[in-house]
């Protein structure tokens, strides 16, 4: 199976289980470097797709948790390579992999070695939260190479033909973003909300993930049914961050199911 | 030169006519291989009005006479172009500086700031957010939100309000919201960065006041639509004062708005050298200075693909100048063009040697400087002393006033209070 399709086959195993899939977020190295590869298998271990943040200077579409942790990572000397490393060494988890990562590391790392260093760590895809559709021809080539995908994300705020063309290209999923601004603060789900994520998924041959301000059981269960899966970022950084059990306050996201 | 970027003398011509020809930026908003919309998915909808918005309003009649108006009843334009005769006599070259330190507000930047408020006016915008580092693009869009009436929010660095403080009290009278911003560098950038979040936040109602010809299309160009009246009324005067073109034209460069303005009306003249200075802090090595065009390779940051200072894993260095206004990795795409062709030459000048500039022209001219513009008089000073009796321009771009916290640190440190 192809990277691209163990992501979508790992969220849609989850829709069949009756529960959206967890998509788990995590800044590779916070709060400690040397915990990589525990706290990695920790939220692997109950989320059924893993985000990997891959840490950036200037995280422009991040609120004030994923700054700090990426401001921290940094200082510990995480980088790329040294995540591509870690991952191609370790025993990896049987849930996909995602790597999320502004565009600049991406770039200077070179798109057809990193399509092919990603593809032989186990990384299924790429979120790139400044780089939209029209600029990611390029890089989206390059993964295709190596059948690693380029998941696409979509507003509230995008409109329906631009929807139509991004879903359209998508691959493993959608990232649904459910409001406008930063990640990391929670959010109701109002009506508004559930109405997008009908229209989304309509124009979307691949699943849908719901992400930006998801921290509760509350607004996941809201959620059940209108998408295939949630992305859960920020609040899982803090559980990190405070050194309590992630695996553990991820499983009562899923409401003790 | 930049040793980073080479481009082959066919390339560089390739660019150079296209450029004359005016077809940067194209419709990816690009300028050759620099500019793009390296944006979240949420900002696509807002620069696509933009960008729309722009295109109706910007060259129409009824808004240029608009603008215009209050230009000349306002802001003071057109500014003075002064003849500096004994920095001329000292240094041995013809200088003439554009007086952008008269416009109101005391800096360039009220050009800009002014255009897009009134663009934000007739897009409907309920709000401005802006950046600023110097504070003088804060203190512009205070004062431009103020005269029509629209609320405005500014982000500024940390550092920055400390070492530009005079700024933010003024931008606090003119009725600005001003935002400490202690993520990140606290400088430019990291003001940049939080202005941006703002704007994801409410992409609808809010329009983003950008200060420099950075960030994603349509900023680079819009912001240099605005500012290249600088170039244009240089050259109108200069012409009709001498009956001739100069040699040369100086302008600092961080982001790049003051210098682009200044450079663009004389691109097309071959025989004009175009000379932009960059802040060269206090070294040549990664984070000892801000000269992304001397120092940098491509990259992207906050919206645009251009050259940066950046390290191997592709994270944005922390940059060193004692000019906030300066003191930025990133530079404009069209700089970054205009570099790749060999149109415009990029050079750096350092803290000591703005310093020294700065007193230089303060005693002999009678103008105290912005440490931003200072650069830039370092710069013409060094060119003077291989072309003598040459002349040239060099854009005043701003008043010193606002430096004084760092200049009593410095030039005046041990001087009787």
């Amino acid at each position: 199976m192809k990277p691209h399709a163990r992501l979508s086959s790992a969220i849609r195993a989850a829709v069949d289980r009756g529960e959206p899939a967890l998509v788990a977020f995590m800044t590779a190295g916070f709060p400690q470097i040397d915990k990589f590869s525990e706290h990695l298998q920790a939220v692997a271990s109950v989320a059924d797709v893993v985000e990997i943040g891959v840490p950036f200077t200037d995280p422009m579409a991040d609120g004030m948790t994923i700054q700090r942790s990426s401001q921290s990572a940094l200082k510990q000397g995480v980088s790329l390579k040294w995540i591509l490393a870690e991952l191609a060494a370790m025993q990896r988890p049987e849930a996909p992999l995602v790597l999320m990562s502004y565009l600049n590391p991406l770039l200077q790392y070179g798109y057809v070695r990193l399509a092919r260093d990603a593809a032989a760590a186990g990384v299924c895809g790429f979120i790139v939260p400044d780089l939209p559709f029209d600029e990611g021809d390029e890089f989206r080539a390059a993964l295709a190479a190596e059948g690693v995908a380029l998941v696409q994300m979509v507003t509230p705020v995008t409109t329906p033909e631009r929807l139509a063309r991004v879903c359209a290209a998508s691959e493993g999923f959608v990232y649904a973003v459910t409001m406008t601004g930063t990640t990391g603060k929670s959010v109701a789900v109002p009506e508004a909300v559930i109405e997008y994520l009908a229209r989304v998924r309509a124009a979307s041959p691949v699943p849908v993930c719901a992400g930006f301000g998801i921290r509760s059981a509350d607004q996941i269960e809201r959620l059940r049914g209108h998408v295939e899966g949630v992305v859960v970022g920020s609040a899982l950084v803090e559980v990190l961050e405070r050194g309590e059990d992630a695996a553990g306050w991820l499983r009562g996201l899923r409401g003790g199911r | 030169m930049n040793a980073n970027v080479k481009f082959s003398v066919a390339e560089k011509n390739a660019l150079l006519e296209q450029e004359l020809a005016g077809r940067f930026p194209d419709a990816r908003g690009r300028f050759g291989p620099y500019g793009g919309r390296y944006v979240p998915e949420t900002l696509i909808p807002a620069l696509e009005r933009l960008e729309a918005g722009m295109r109706e309003h910007l060259h129409r009649a009824d808004f240029q006479a608009e603008l215009s108006d209050q230009l000349l009843h306002w802001v003071g334009r057109p500014t003075a172009l002064s003849y500096a005769p004994r920095l001329s006599a000292a240094w041995g070259a013809s200088i003439w500086f554009k007086r952008e330190d008269l416009a109101h507000t005391g800096a360039h930047k009220i050009n800009n700031a002014l255009g897009q408020a009134l663009l934000a006016q007739r897009l409907g915008a309920r709000r401005i957010v802006a950046e600023t580092g110097a504070g003088q693009h804060g203190v512009a869009s205070a004062a431009a939100c103020a005269r029509l009436g629209l609320p405005c929010t500014v982000y500024m660095g940390a550092i920055d309000m400390e070492r530009q403080a005079p700024n933010v009290g003024r931008m606090r009278l003119l009725g600005a919201e001003v935002v400490p911003v202690t993520g990140g560098d606290q400088t430019l950038r990291a003001a940049i960065d939080e202005a941006l979040r703002d704007w994801v936040a409410d992409p609808d109602g809010t329009f983003y006041l950008l200060g420099s010809a950075v960030g994603p299309h349509p900023y680079p160009y819009l912001v240099r639509e605005l500012q290249a009246i600088i170039g244009r009324e240089a050259r109108a005067q200069f012409l009709e004062r001498t009956g001739a073109l100069p040699d040369a034209v100086f302008a600092c460069v961080g982001g790049g708005s003051n210098s682009i303005g200044m450079f663009h009306a004389f691109v097309p003249d071959s025989s004009v050298a175009i000379i932009g200075i960059e802040a060269g802090g206090r070294g040549t090595g990664l984070g000892e200075n801000a000269a992304s065009l001397s120092y940098g390779w491509p990259g992207v940051l906050q919206g645009c693909y251009s050259l940066l200072l950046q390290d191997e894993n592709g994270q944005i260095h922390e940059t060193d100048s004692i000019s906030a206004g300066l003191d930025y990795p990133g530079v404009g795409p069209e700089h970054a063009l205009l570099l790749a062709a060999g149109r415009v030459h990029y050079e750096s000048a350092t803290d000591a040697e703005a310093l020294a500039a700065l007193q230089e022209c303060s005693r002999l001219e009678g103008i105290l400087p912005a440490l931003e513009t200072a650069h830039a008089l370092h710069g013409a000073k060094r060119w003077a002393a291989s072309n003598p009796g040459k002349t040239a321009i060099l854009c005043m771009s701003g008043r010193g006033d606002k430096d004084m916290p760092t200049l009593q640190r410095t030039l005046l440190a041990g001087a009787k209070p």
